[in-house]
């Protein structure tokens, strides 16, 4: 299993400040998957992705990127981040914004070229941004953000694409929206998606795998294996349901400190 | 043509150099302002400026050019600022009150002790409020050097500024040394205040730096078209001040030309309201977007 991989997390730990943010993190990730990293907020799943990005160090483990230690720079991994710190004034457009993607981390000035502005609408049009390519990045709304920053960090072909959150705070249509352009172009284009979320929900149809994230520890696997009330109540430390609605699913905790004997014997309390 | 230009105009010495060293530092500074603006580090253009002002007394008073002034105290706090990070916005209210009302007060001494010894009565006047009529030969050169320097510095890192501005994360992540870019940014923007510093004075040095980058960003479309929108302006204000001033000789009170930094200034300000008559460029861009086109616009159709 290992020897294919393309990204492999090897007992992947990180303390920070005293606190254990990670704890024996382990899991790979295949070529062309789609997986989503999905878990409360505050679970460790932000400071995973800045592990997988090298931009936050590990307390003990390893990254590896296939089979070798992970380089200091590679242009084999894409980001979308979050959120993006641009005012509205900023005078980016869309379309500038795309071209960082090719070579904003290179000094010097850079002229414009008709191959370089065909790459950028291709790209933008491959997201469905092609629209509003010349509007200011910082005006857009969320979820046409996240359009323009997926074509950014796709532009320079990596093998790996990270999103944080990408889904937060989006309608359903938007959700529903990034969700399919990803999935078509993570097929088209061989690359492996880890995206992070909350709401496992919205990416049911596309997931390949599940990496959940709770407590700094993870459970890997397939949705079935992973999204089951014995192994996510092991996993937060505390029982947990997991309801299926209408297709959906909910994970549901108990109230803090009460597990299941002491819920029944409170419920015995009442009734007496 | 004669109205404007007095007659002698074209003929002054003094015309002449402000004429050139105004352009090259016009220039820099507007460029170093796009990006000031660009990063929300307007503030931090702020702080240099009070400090410049503290470093260009004391200079005036050890009997140094105040440019050296300017710049030894200007980079030297653009370094403490860096170790430090104030120039993001924690910790703004007490640089604001205790370190930039101490670096003040200490140049009203410096100057205050300036003029007692030396009796040079426009040294205060010039230090605030500029003098470039009166541009020491000796520094023009220093002058128009530390103004390249600056000036490449910003057009080499100017992708590298712009990706960090994008995202922090993703520059740190594709191998751009963000805090290295950051520093090296920083004493570029101190170069430009001390360099303003010297045309319009420390106290209005921001006016030139942040003045035609915040209209340009108001007008131009890409960075590229910001930055050199900027310069123009810059430039236009410069000159026309320049022209102004040297005008205003003949005006009330006979005799006694109106400060250039009142002029230069004066016309920056009126360039970025002149801005607001415009349509909002904000708007334009939205439109440009088509709200009916918007993807996001489906959620006023969406149920939930």
């Amino acid at each position: 299993m290992t020897s294919d991989d393309l990204l492999r997390l090897q007992n992947v730990s990180v303390r920070l400040g005293g606190r254990d943010i990670l704890k024996d993190v382990s899991f790979g990730i295949r070529p062309g998957q789609f997986t989503g990293l999905i878990g409360p907020n505050g679970a460790g799943k932000t400071t995973l992705l800045k592990v997988i990005l090298g931009l936050q160090p590990v307390t003990s483990g390893a990254v590896l990127l296939d089979g070798e230690p992970r380089p200091a720079r590679d242009a084999s991994i894409g980001y979308v981040p979050q959120k993006l710190g641009l005012e509205p004034d900023v005078p980016l457009r869309v379309r500038d914004v795309v071209s960082l993607g090719l070579d904003g981390h290179k000094f010097g000035i850079r002229l414009p070229s008709r191959a370089r502005r065909e790459l950028v609408s291709d790209m933008l049009t491959a997201v469905g941004a092609q629209r509003y390519a010349d509007a200011r990045v910082g005006e857009l709304s969320g979820g046409e953000q996240q359009r323009v920053m997926i074509a950014h960090a796709l532009i320079s072909r990596p093998r790996l694409l990270l999103l944080d959150e990408p889904l937060a705070n989006l309608d359903i249509s938007s959700e529903q929206g990034i969700v399919s352009v990803l999935a078509r172009l993570a097929r088209a284009e061989q690359v492996a998606v880890l995206l992070s979320a909350h709401d496992m929900n919205p990416l049911m149809p596309v997931m390949d795998r599940i990496v959940y994230v709770a407590a700094g520890r993870v459970a890997v696997g397939d949705t079935d294996e992973v999204v089951q009330p014995e192994v996510l109540s092991r996993l937060y430390g505390q029982h947990v349901d997991v309801i299926r609605v209408h297709g959906r699913i909910l994970v549901v905790a108990a109230p803090e400190g009460v597990d299941e004997d002491h819920a029944v014997a409170e419920d015995a309390g009442v009734m007496r | 043509m004669h109205y404007l230009f007095e007659p002698g105009f074209f003929a002054s010495g003094p015309v002449h150099v402000a004429l050139a060293v105004g352009t090259v530092i016009a220039i820099t500074s507007a460029v170093v302002g796009v990006f000031t603006v660009i990063r929300g580090q307007s503030f931090a253009g702020h702080s240099l400026a009070d400090i410049a002002t503290t470093g260009g007394s004391g200079a005036f008073l050890i009997g140094v050019n105040q440019f050296w002034g300017y710049l030894a105290f200007g980079a030297g706090a653009a370094a403490f600022m860096e170790m430090i990070g104030i120039q993001r916005r924690r910790g703004r209210d007490v640089a604001t009150g205790v370190v930039l009302g101490a670096a003040l007060g200490l140049a009203a001494l410096f100057l205050y002790l300036g003029t007692q010894y030396s009796s040079t009565t426009g040294a205060s006047f010039s230090i605030l409020f500029g003098s470039i009529f009166v541009l020491t030969p000796s520094t023009v050169p220093a002058l128009i050097v530390s103004a390249l320097l600056a000036l490449a510095t910003v057009v080499a890192l100017a992708r590298v500024l712009l990706l960090t501005s994008l995202s922090p994360d993703i520059a740190a992540a594709r191998g751009v040394p963000v805090r290295a870019v950051g520093a090296a940014y920083l004493m570029a923007l101190a170069v430009s205040v001390a360099l303003s510093a010297v045309i319009i004075g420390a106290v209005l040095s921001t006016a030139l730096l942040i003045g035609p980058a915040a209209t340009a960003l108001r007008l131009a479309k890409s960075p590229l078209k910001a930055m050199i929108t900027a310069a123009g302006l810059g430039v236009a204000a410069i000159w026309l001040g320049i022209v102004l001033a040297y005008d205003s000789f003949y005006w009330p009170p006979a005799g006694r030309g109106w400060p250039v930094s009142f002029f230069v200034v004066t016309l920056i300000v009126g360039g970025y309201l002149i801005t607001y008559l415009r349509r909002d460029p904000r708007r334009v861009g939205a439109e440009q977007a088509g709200p009916e086109q918007s993807i996001d616009a489906e959620r006023a159709c969406s149920p939930v």
